[in-house]
């Protein structure tokens, strides 16, 4: 089974809208990441972009559409799809949410939340199993921003998550936008979550900006939205993160109101300071 | 492990999905907040993001139908074609494929009776911008054929081919939305044919001299060179038969030959 | 067939037209460049269609009743003199 093994620098999600930019001049990234149903077209603009951004790029596959969080099976045409594009790309990674989007053959196109029991994650792990076994290769399944709970959730996220890594062998995409939008929203500490995060087991981490709201009752709520710089409390989570773990390929992401490419490059090369920073201290330990 | 309350409502995923796309279905039991009471903000927030992202999904799709009918009406219009039909797909670049078809029986939008061949023309782009990559036909390698094997030849559309026959100017309507012509009075208001092709990477879009619209969709249905300009001739006798010929061969249109 | 077409003229079209396209600067080829199936704001998107998302949006959908609304984008600009343009209307009176 392939392992993952993006470089331990600063990444960008890949915009077709900044590839002329990104074309013109080597950039100060490591890798690009690039959601795979975007890519699951016969031809075109869109491969021909990937493959020359492949040759110059180590290269991180990541899903929206396989639904894993489904409680019903997985969709068999679907993962051979992903298939087909990992053996075409040969990415370093390929990662998927923890949450589901279909449900009896109708896509929502959004990720949604599923309760945390020992049945779900019976349910989840089988389905990690089959994609390991399909791709052959190790995934990456990344922990939610969720908006609300279940009152039928018997564990924690983190222990949901790392028992999955225990069962599957699967490695972990830490978003810590994500930690910190689910940490706001329910009311918990981000710190704590983190500190029962079972880190060893990230290969990558999110960074992202979110969108200020709130609930029925006036709290705060955070909603994932991808469209602004990261915020600074999720960079001081970050840098708490990568203090304890050493360097971790960072991806940032930017999906709705996206700017031109060197607002994105330079929220990287910002990333990228900090994981030069715990790469030395990694080193001075 | 927490414990939770013997008596939690299990929150299915069938209950979930048929609330999350029906904002008049109360918020399944079983779904909290740390601060308690009915979460009926935070569920909005999926709603919002299922409903919302697919209109928007519709609207980069088609954005000259957003542009024509402004986008406070595209957006009513286009959360009723989401709640009709939803994406059977994850691939969102094949979402609102019977768009054209929903807006020709979408009665608010019946003063505007171009607007679905607006919509077929906007979905035969995006088809042909993921269409496969396929080289176009040579034409050098048709300069040797007897004057015979030219009349029965027969060619073979490129995967990106499309043909919109249209009795509104549909080109003209779509480029004046698109960036490349001012909107305003158009007159004539004369039917038009869009030939859409993709011969490398770039999605082509050509509008139609008379009689090339039946002569091409003829070549496409794989009548020989001898019917199709017939057809041509057919449908408007100042067809210039030279003149579909190079269009034909410049845009990128076929293939190749179909060996009989 | 009553239109057809003599096999001869259709040679003749055949070779008119590839020596149409030998011509330089005949249908020339769009500057490849521009694209790569990418384009400048406010210039042909290229048709790109839409992208996926793993983002929540800060949208709300408000949910407007399209039964009480009118078309009001370039439509209006688009109007004939006869007004809706279209072919049962007949030609627009000049």
């Amino acid at each position: 089974m392939i392992s993952s093994s993006l470089p331990r620098g600063p990444g960008v999600g890949f915009k077709p809208e900044h590839f002329a930019a990104i074309a013109a001049a080597p950039q100060p990234v490591g890798f690009f990441e690039v959601h795979a149903e975007n890519y699951m077209g016969a031809g075109g603009p869109p491969h021909a972009q990937l493959g020359r951004l492949r040759a110059d790029y180590a290269l991180s596959i990541h899903g929206v559409g396989l639904s894993i969080g489904s409680m019903q099976p997985l969709d068999r045409e679907h993962l051979s799809r992903l298939r087909a594009l990992c053996e075409r790309y040969q990415p370093e990674s390929f990662s998927e949410h923890l949450a589901w989007s279909s449900h009896d053959s109708v896509f929502l196109n959004d990720l949604l939340p599923l309760p945390y029991t020992p049945a779900t994650l019976h349910h989840v792990a089988g389905h990690i199993d089959l994609v390991q076994e399909t791709l052959g290769r190790q995934m990456l399944l990344e922990n939610p921003a969720t908006y609300l709970t279940f009152a039928q959730s018997t564990l924690e996220e983190t222990d949901f998550l790392a028992e999955l890594v225990r069962r599957t062998g699967c490695g972990l995409l830490l978003d810590i936008n994500n930690v910190f939008v689910a940490a706001t929203n329910h009311h918990l500490d981000a710190r704590a979550y983190l500190a029962r995060f079972p880190l060893t087991a990230v290969r990558e981490i999110h960074l992202s900006g979110h969108s200020e709201t709130v609930d029925d009752q006036g709290a705060p709520l955070l909603i994932d939205s991808h469209d602004t710089p990261v915020k600074d409390p999720v960079w001081a989570l970050y840098e708490e993160v990568i203090a304890r773990t050493g360097p971790i390929a960072t991806l940032i992401e930017w999906d709705n109101d996206v700017p031109e490419w060197p607002v994105l490059r330079a929220e990287a090369e910002a990333a990228g300071a900090l994981l030069a920073h715990a790469a030395r201290h990694e080193q001075a330990a | 492990m927490r414990n939770s309350p013997p008596s939690a409502p299990l929150v299915t995923q069938v209950a979930f999905a048929a609330a999350v796309t029906d904002p008049d279905r109360a918020v399944p039991a079983g779904l909290a907040a740390w601060n308690g009471g009915v979460p009926e903000r935070r569920f909005a927030v999926y709603r919002n993001n299922v409903t919302v992202s697919l209109m928007e999904a519709l609207g980069a799709r088609y954005p000259a139908v957003r542009a024509i009918v402004g986008a406070d009406f595209f957006a009513a219009m286009a959360r009723l074609y989401v709640a009709a039909h939803p994406p059977r797909s994850p691939l969102m670049m094949v979402y609102g494929e019977d768009f054209a078809d929903f807006l020709a029986g979408f009665e608010p939008a019946e003063s505007l009776p171009y607007l679905p061949d607006i919509a077929r023309l906007e979905a035969a782009r995006s088809r042909a911008y993921h269409a496969a990559d396929a080289a176009p036909l040579d034409p050098a390698g048709l300069a040797g054929l007897s004057p015979e094997a030219i009349a029965a030849l027969r060619l073979a559309p490129h995967p990106a081919f499309a043909l919109i026959r249209s009795v509104h100017p549909v080109v003209t309507i779509w480029a004046m939305n698109e960036g490349e012509r001012e909107p305003g009075p158009i007159e004539p208001w004369e039917g038009e044919d869009a030939l859409v092709t993709r011969p490398h990477l770039d999605v082509a879009v050509h509008r139609l001299p008379p009689g090339a619209g039946a002569f091409i969709a003829a070549l496409a249905e794989g009548a020989p060179l001898r019917d199709a300009a017939g057809h041509g001739l057919a449908a408007a006798p100042e067809f210039d038969l030279s003149a579909a010929l190079a269009l034909v061969l410049a845009s990128g249109a076929f293939t190749g030959a179909i060996d009989d | 067939m009553k239109n057809s077409v003599a096999t001869l003229a259709l040679a003749g079209s055949l070779a008119t037209a590839i020596a149409t396209l030998a011509a330089p600067s005949a249908f020339a080829a769009a500057d490849k460049e521009k694209c790569f199936g990418v384009a400048l704001k406010g210039q042909n998107d290229c048709a790109a269609g839409p992208g996926t998302t793993c983002a929540g949006t800060s949208k709300v959908d408000y949910q407007q009743n399209a039964w009480k609304l009118v078309p009001t984008g370039t439509c209006e600009k688009m109007k004939t003199p006869s007004g809706m343009g279209s072919l049962k209307a007949g030609p627009a009176p000049t």
